[in-house]
């Protein structure tokens, strides 16, 4: 059950995008059209989820292991970097038609700190748990959480930003500062889900 | 200089080349800098037990850790490092250092650690020191309680969240001291 | 003359923050208070200055195909040096920072400019172009860091301007610095238009 309430606070109540401010730079960058946005949080969910696993494993039995843990944002990227390319490859290869709905996200992925971020908070063990062991399971169930997260954030913004564009909007506020203003109200909107987690953990039993 | 071919056997070289130098680099800076954050620690945290305490002679008799949880106990109560054991907070929790005298009263308090909401968590360290709206020194822990669910703390505004699991930490650090003190 | 140039091109007329929008994420991340957004400017700086300046030197060293690869490490290399270096001597940021102090790495800007200007510029105007960015990055969240801090708690710096009490809290949590950050940008496009 404790596997549920992580789910649903990464998703709303601590939404990596909104409330954590990861991943800002794809969420203000990518999101003008629902179609698009959609393909980016799809491509995020992937990568994010399969990074989160290899970065935790080079934690725990390389870094953690042979007390390198100082090189471990150097090693994160470039895992990430890495694995970002190899599912390029893979998926040309495997998924041409995938690859044609995604590819053109996926070199922006290395960049976009809401991976590395997920996968350090992951290493370290230092995100909300629900009590539960941080090990790998929670990771990933966190990992994919957040990217579920990411991807609500992204298609809701992109939905009002479609509507945005067909609107009257004073010159100065033009571009990037409504868009923010809008993300800012959207932010406030799923503010409305703080204790959410405390409430549903006590009907849940936990 | 001209710039250097891509070959197979150039890029090889210049990869390791660069990832050697730069774990070196890293290990030195590494070995230089282990000694001042192990310190700083130390230093933070003994501070800590004497600020929650207010006493400037407090000497730890006895030390107990119990996962997270670590009780530093003194001839007048125990400082006590605690998080919200429902760790149902905003971003992750509080780690906050509780002074407790014999009879469970607040002496002090610090928040060591803060993964919250930037802002709200600088909050709760001023908002329940002595003279603050919730001014917790001098109460008994163990039920604490905000006002909204019928105790006597006033909540930091607009962040009801935030003010629970500060007193639910606060409530933990009575359970440990008080299962140390009946051992 | 040309080196001013650069420093103000950095500053004010691709300022990374209102203009080219760089580094979104510290950017709303860490501007709770002026204080606290002056240090993250003021340590991305530190990186950018160091990255553009040891980049312009070995750009002829790095094959084509694996620049950005070796880029990265540089970058990365630097960043958790200053990650251990805040740790030891500024604890105090470190504590306010947090996980946005090795995302520094991921910042935009740094490999940004790397590729824009360190591999194609010499060492001295590098380091140039990344005292500019770096100060037009610090310009940018100090200023959105006291706003925020201004309106959300009443005071700039620390120092109490209006009583706690009449704040809005909400800018100092995350919606407020979208909002502030989207008003400033408007703000600027319209003194810019003038």
């Amino acid at each position: 059950m404790a596997y549920i309430l992580i789910f649903i606070t990464a998703i709303f109540v601590n939404n990596i995008v909104l409330s954590q401010f990861l991943g800002i730079c794809p969420f203000l960058g990518v999101s003008k059209k629902v179609d698009t946005a959609l393909g980016m949080g799809a491509a995020v969910a992937f990568v994010l989820t399969l990074a989160t696993i290899v970065t935790y494993l080079i934690q725990m039995y390389v870094l953690n292991a042979f007390g390198l843990e100082y090189l471990q944002t150097i090693a994160f990227i470039l895992v990430i970097a890495a694995l970002v390319q190899m599912v390029e490859i893979v998926l040309k290869k495997v998924s041409p038609s995938l690859y044609q709905a995604l590819g053109v996200f996926l070199p922006l992925i290395t960049t976009n700190c809401c991976i590395l971020g997920v996968a350090i908070l992951v290493a370290q063990g230092t995100y909300n748990t629900q009590g539960l062991e941080a090990n790998l399971l929670t990771g990933v169930v966190f990992a994919i959480a957040t990217a579920f997260g990411f991807a609500l954030a992204l298609v809701i913004f992109a939905g009002i930003r479609e509507h945005l564009s067909m609107m009257n909007i004073p010159r100065g506020m033009q571009g990037m500062s409504i868009a923010l203003v809008t993300a800012g109200l959207l932010a406030m909107a799923f503010m409305g889900f703080s204790g959410v987690d405390a409430g549903l953990a006590k009907a849940l039993g936990l | 200089m001209k710039k250097l071919e891509s070959t197979w056997y150039n890029m090889a070289v210049v990869l390791t080349l660069i990832s050697v130098i730069a774990a070196a680099a890293l290990a030195y800076v590494n070995e230089q800098t282990k000694g001042p954050i192990a310190d700083i620690q130390q230093r933070n945290e003994a501070q800590a037990i004497k600020t929650v305490l207010c006493d400037d002679n407090a000497v730890v008799t006895d030390t107990i850790v119990n996962g997270d949880v670590v009780v530093y106990v003194t001839d007048n109560g125990a400082a006590v490092k605690t998080t919200d054991p429902q760790n149902g907070s905003f971003g992750g929790g509080l780690t906050i250092m509780v002074g407790l005298d014999p009879e469970f009263r607040v002496l002090g308090y610090t928040v060591l650690l803060s993964n919250e909401t930037p802002g709200l968590g600088a909050k709760a360290g001023e908002w329940f020191q002595k003279g603050g709206k919730g001014d917790i020194i001098g109460r008994t822990a163990g039920q604490l309680a905000a006002t909204k669910d019928g105790g006597e703390v006033d909540a930091i505004t607009a962040s009801t969240i935030t003010t629970r699991s500060f007193l639910r930490a606060v409530n933990n650090a009575y359970a440990e001291y008080a299962k140390v003190i009946n051992k | 003359m040309n080196q001013l140039k650069v420093l103000w091109n950095g500053i004010i007329k691709e300022n990374p923050t209102f203009v080219l929008l760089l580094g979104m994420c510290p950017t709303l991340g860490t501007t709770s208070s002026a204080i606290n957004g002056m240090s993250m400017g003021l340590a991305t700086m530190a990186v950018l200055i160091f990255s553009n300046l040891i980049i312009s030197l070995i750009k002829n060293l790095v094959p084509d195909m694996v620049r950005i690869p070796s880029f990265i490490v540089v970058i990365a290399s630097l960043v958790t040096i200053l990650q251990m270096l805040i740790k030891a001597f500024a604890p105090e940021i470190d504590k306010s920072l947090g996980l946005f102090i090795p995302l520094i790495v991921v910042n935009c800007i740094i490999l940004g400019r790397a590729e824009a200007f360190a591999a194609k510029n010499g060492p001295v105007s590098s380091v140039f172009d990344g005292i500019g960015m770096g100060l037009g990055f610090t310009l940018g969240l100090t200023l959105l860091g006291a706003v925020r801090e201004f309106l959300g708690t009443g005071k700039v710096f620390s120092l109490t301007v209006f009583p706690d009490s009449y704040g809005a809290l909400v800018f100092v949590l995350a919606p407020g610095a979208f909002i502030a950050l989207g008003y400033l940008i408007a703000i600027i496009n319209k003194i810019k238009k003038n």
